[in-house]
């Protein structure tokens, strides 16, 4: 237990500064890597909250695909791969309100309802049976709206980007 | 309970048959004829339309099947038995624990929908073969309108509130697709937005209702009934059990009630339903007298039990649903009297009927009410297909009264004959099916103890009279006017350029324009074709006819709506009659009053003490006031013909440009030309002051909006002391416009600096406000 | 190990998302916000399905990555659309739809 915790804090920490660095960055290929420290970060914590098949399937999509996306993106509208200076806009100042006000909301609302309630210890690893069971099981449904979400983003991509 | 027990053995078994167990195929043709038009439509010999025309045939065969086999089964049931409704359900889909169904639930009053539905429906398909013929999107007018009749009539059948739900969207998409049918025309595009938008606004209620019902219905439904919290049949009798919360069930039944304002065209949503007659006439019928309308009332019917609960309909001083239905009947009629296009007063009285059925579900008088769906969707069919015989024949597809029409008796015979009958239908004439229903309401109303609202309802009766002789004058009597005299204002009018050249002509009578002409060569006004006479001709037959069905007049062996519609009566202490609603009733046995006295329902099934319907009464006959309500319509009938010959025949030099010369009259006229400035609230004031709603929450303690409130009431001030000034004057009105419109413009251009077009500041706003409903939640939370 | 720990770090990586969605021009850069913005949702629901014992929370976690898988997608191909049309992808310069 005492392992995992820290694990859980030093993970925790890099992700908030390299959260931090993905909105402050004035480089925009460098906001890209530090938002894959992010990504994987946060795959880290979903194998300490016993969700393997979530987590592997974070680094596959999202370090994988997401991130080449991004950096392709990055690449195609030919941002300059260096310092920019010209990335915030002038409301960067009520971004900061904004998000603390948020924060402190979000705070009072989980220290009164959660206070210092502890996981289950003994949480065995959620098998990627039980969750297909579940998917293709009670969420068909949803599962075939995603497929059209899909399709039609595919579609939509392609039509967007196409050169005519 | 064993008088329970001695009680249902001697029950008759109930026949059901193969029409009743298959009513579900009712909706379910009419769809596929949609697929298939949409898909082989315009390779088909007459480009779909006899695919369309089939399939309602077919369904209308289907479900007077059905009626014939209810009627069977109520006949076979014995003088005090309840007959269980026809219900079939499956699991349509499931997603994480929840269960949706679709099915039947054939009842009295979802038979006779059903039947005239797919009535109108076919009546109208075939009156569209003639007065669409050539359009250049003939394939998708008969694709959109058959889907449309296959909406309502699974709307109709619905066994639960899911299927209930996707029919009245189907119905809303499919009105949207026929309104707007002539979209080149900006007015009509305009008018199917207004339709779409307004009915949606209604239907949010909807989905909190039906949300409402679930959650709290679910495990009550599901421990005595076995059934979804979304069956109909389930929360009847869940709002009937005492179990539900008041709180919950008034805010459902409200909600559900928002959503019947939109779709029925009840005040204040019914603005949209005048601008719906841009559609093809064919549309404005079927929409008018049999679907779309009488979906909100076919609602309020069908889920009585949570009104009734809901909003304590025979509670003492009125409810929500006899308000709006009140303001509704009388508001529209008067708007009816200032229309010169035909079409419009029609759209007006429609309006207006519609409020006499929400008054009589609220007063309590529901078999009158549903009764009144039923006589109203022949009338008014019948007038509208008239007024499209009128435009199409006649008077140079113009809809304006004043202008293109008078004195067409002669040449129309068949279509003044049976506008005659359905106008004497519509004011509730005597022997006309009219008067065995709206008088039942207005009857019952009384009976029931609100006079005022009785009041109401005859004074509504007297302007129908009114306003529908006027109407009739206009077009039929006096000097032939513009295209119905022969003057040929429109050169061309074949193919589909007649119907744009009129658009930039006048967006008065552009509603509507079929793009051929039949007559080809011949300009001249003349009687219509067969295709358009015989549904016309049926129709009136119905019309003059149909209210024998429940002749109240002529004792109680005439009356057989209240023996196949409404479930058996129960003889219960101190009550005559009792019925509900459609669905099922309950058999009283002695010792069963005793327990549930203080219940709504004042008896309890056997088996295990569940009521589906609510105790109601009806009015006794007297022709006394039958004599009386026919005295009040000849009044204004008569009244109305003098006025009319007076002002249009004669030019009366007393009343020709009254209402420039008198202030109080041409007040109150530019206030119903207006239409109460309504349309004004919704689209200057309201949808302008929510397309800056961030503004005002961002910019509060802006200077400029400051400045611009007390500019505003600088002027209103100003406004105001110039009326006490100029005592009651015209500028009232447009001062109280004019200041709203300042007011709104003020907060507008000082809002005007968020509308910047900038995404991040937009999102940096809606941020903010998100954060600051965090914080309020989290501090009233602690 | 706490239930709120999971929650904090999720609330303090949205409110860090929050903020670059706020602050940021660049159309990419802001894309790359609402990422932590779901992520952060993604742990939350994946904390409330451990502390709850149920599986629903990984179904719906799965769905989000696709989702956003999505957004992405059709997200970066608005910005190439406007890139190629605009030669820029400030926001900042994008205010057609000024009232």
């Amino acid at each position: 237990m005492i392992a995992q915790n820290i694990g859980f804090w030093i993970i925790a920490i890099v992700m908030i500064v390299a959260a931090l660095r993905v909105v402050t960055t004035n480089n925009v290929v460098h906001a890209a890597l530090w938002l894959v420290v992010v990504l994987a970060g946060a795959a880290a914590q979903y194998i300490l909250l016993a969700a393997e098949f979530v987590a592997v399937t974070q680094v596959l999509v999202y370090i994988g695909a997401v991130m080449v996306l991004f950096l392709f993106g990055t690449m195609l509208t030919r941002a300059r791969i260096g310092t920019e200076s010209d990335l915030n806009n002038s409301y960067k100042k009520l971004g900061i309100p904004v998000g603390l006000v948020m924060f402190a909301a979000m705070s009072v609302a989980l220290v009164s309802s959660f206070g210092d309630e502890k996981l289950p210890q003994t949480a065995s690893v959620v098998s990627t049976q039980e969750i297909s069971d579940q998917i293709f099981g009670p969420y068909l449904l949803p599962f075939w709206a995603l497929s059209f979400v899909l399709l039609a983003a595919v579609v939509g991509a392609i039509v967007l980007a196409r050169k005519d | 309970m064993k008088l329970f027990a001695s009680e249902s053995e001697v029950l008759a078994p109930l026949v059901s048959g193969w029409f009743l167990e298959h009513a579900w195929l009712i909706p379910v043709v009419p769809v596929i004829a949609f697929a298939l038009i949409i898909l082989f439509g315009k390779r088909l010999p007459m480009k779909g339309s006899e695919l369309g025309v089939l399939s309602m045939l077919s369904s209308l065969v289907l479900a007077a099947g059905a009626g014939y086999q209810w009627i069977q089964r109520t006949n076979s049931a014995t003088e005090e038995q309840f007959v269980e409704p026809v219900i079939k359900s499956w699991s349509w889909w499931r997603s994480g624990g929840f269960d949706f169904g679709i099915g039947q639930h054939i009842d009295g009053l979802s038979v006779l929908v059903l039947i005239v539905v797919a009535f109108i429906s076919t009546l109208v398909q075939i009156y569209s073969l003639e007065y669409l013929r050539g359009d250049r999107r003939y394939t998708h007018f008969f694709a959109a309108l058959t889907l449309f009749s296959g909406g309502m009539l699974a709307m109709v059948l619905a066994d639960n509130m899911i299927l209930f739900l996707l029919g009245w969207e189907v119905m809303g998409l499919c009105s949207f697709m026929l309104i707007g049918h002539w979209w080149e025309d900006d007015a009509n595009s305009k008018a199917a937005l207004k339709a779409f938008f307004t009915v949606r606004t209604g239907d949010a209620g909807l989905l909190v209702g039906i949300t409402m019902l679930y959650f709290s219905a679910n495990d009550w439904t599901q421990e005595h009934l076995g059934v979804s919290g979304f069956s109909i049949r389930g929360i009847s009798a869940w709002a009937l059990s005492g179990e539900p919360n008041s709180t919950v069930i008034t805010i459902s039944a409200v909600a559900l009630f928002i959503a019947c304002i939109g779709k029925s065209g009840q005040f204040p949503l019914h603005t949209w339903l005048p601008d719906a007659m841009a559609g093809p006439t064919p549309v404005s019928s079927l929409l008018h007298s049999s679907t779309m309308v009488v979906a909100g009332v076919y609602l309020v019917a069908r889920l009585y039990p949570v009104f009734f609960v809901g909003l304590d309909i025979l509670g003492s001083g009125g409810n929500l649903i006899m308000i709006i239905g009140a303001i509704t009947i009388v508001i529209s009629a008067a708007l009816a009297f200032v229309q010169n296009d035909i079409k419009r007063v029609l759209a007006y009285s429609t309006v207006s009927q519609l409020g006499y059925m929400m008054l009589g579900l609220g007063a309590g008088a529901w078999l009158p009410a549903v009764f009144h769906i039923f006589t109203h969707a022949f009338f008014k069919a019948c007038l509208f297909l008239g007024a499209g015989s009128i435009s199409h024949s006649a008077s140079h597809h113009s809809f304006d009264m004043k202008r293109d029409m008078g004195g067409l008796r002669k040449v129309m015979p068949i279509t003044f004959i049976t506008w005659v009958i359905s106008t004497l239908a519509l004011c509730g004439v005597f022997p006309f099916s009219g008067f065995f229903s709206k008088d039942e309401i207005i009857d019952n109303v009384g009976h029931n103890g609100y006079t005022n609202f009785m009041i109401i309802g005859l004074v509504g009766a007297f302007m129908t009279a009114a306003y529908m002789t006027r109407a009739t004058y206009l077009t039929f009597f006096g000097e032939p006017r513009g295209a119905s005299a022969g003057e040929n204002s429109h050169d061309s009018h074949d193919s589909h350029d007649s119907h744009d050249a009129h658009a930039t002509h006048d967006s008065h009578d552009s509603h509507d324009s079929p793009a051929t002409h039949d007559s080809g060569g011949s300009h001249g006004p003349h009687e219509s074709g067969l295709l358009i006479t015989v549904p016309l001709m049926i129709l009136s037959v119905l019309a003059l006819s149909s209210g024998f069905l429940n002749a109240t007049p002529f004792g109680e062996s005439w009356e057989r709506m209240k023996l196949w519609v409404e479930p058996r009566a129960v003889e219960v202490v101190g009550v005559t009659h009792s019925g509900g609603p459609g669905e099922a009733l309950i058999i009283t046995a002695p010792g069963a009053e005793e327990s549930h006295s203080e219940s709504v329902c004042g008896s309890a099934t056997p088996e295990s003490g569940i009521c589906y319907a609510p105790q109601l009464k009806h009015a006794p006959f007297k022709w006394s006031k039958a004599i009386l309500s026919m005295f009040i319509v000849f009044l204004g009938a008569a009244l109305s013909w003098i006025l009319s010959l007076l002002l249009f025949t004669k030019r009366d030099r007393r009343l020709v440009g009254l209402t420039q010369r008198v202030k109080v009259l041409g007040l109150g006229h530019k206030f119903l030309v207006n239409k109460y400035y309504l349309d004004v609230l919704y689209e200057k004031v309201i949808v302008r002051s929510i397309a800056y709603p961030i503004a005002s929450a961002a910019y509060w303690f802006n200077q400029n909006i400051l400045d611009g409130i007390l500019h505003g009431l600088a002027n209103s001030t100003k406004k105001l002391s110039g009326w006490v000034y100029r005592n009651i004057d015209q500028r009232v009105v447009d001062g109280t416009v004019n200041n709203s419109a300042t007011f709104t413009k003020s907060v507008g251009t000082a809002a005007q600096p968020t509308q910047s077009g900038k995404v991040s500041q937009y999102g940096a706003l809606l941020f903010s406000a998100a954060a600051v409903a965090a914080l309020v939640l989290v501090i009233i939370n602690t | 190990m706490f239930v709120n720990q999971f929650l904090f770090l999720a609330a303090v990586l949205f409110c860090i998302g929050v903020y670059g969605v706020v602050a940021r021009k660049n159309a990419v850069l802001m894309l790359m916000s609402i990422e932590l913005i779901l992520n952060s949702v993604n742990i939350n629901l994946l904390t409330f399905a451990l502390r709850n014992g149920s599986t629903d929370g990984h179904v719906f976690a799965l769905y989000i990555i696709a989702v956003a898988a999505a957004e992405v997608g059709v997200g970066l191909g608005l910005v190439l659309l406007v890139y190629r049309n605009k030669k820029t992808i400030s926001v900042d310069d994008l205010s057609e739809m000024r009232g």
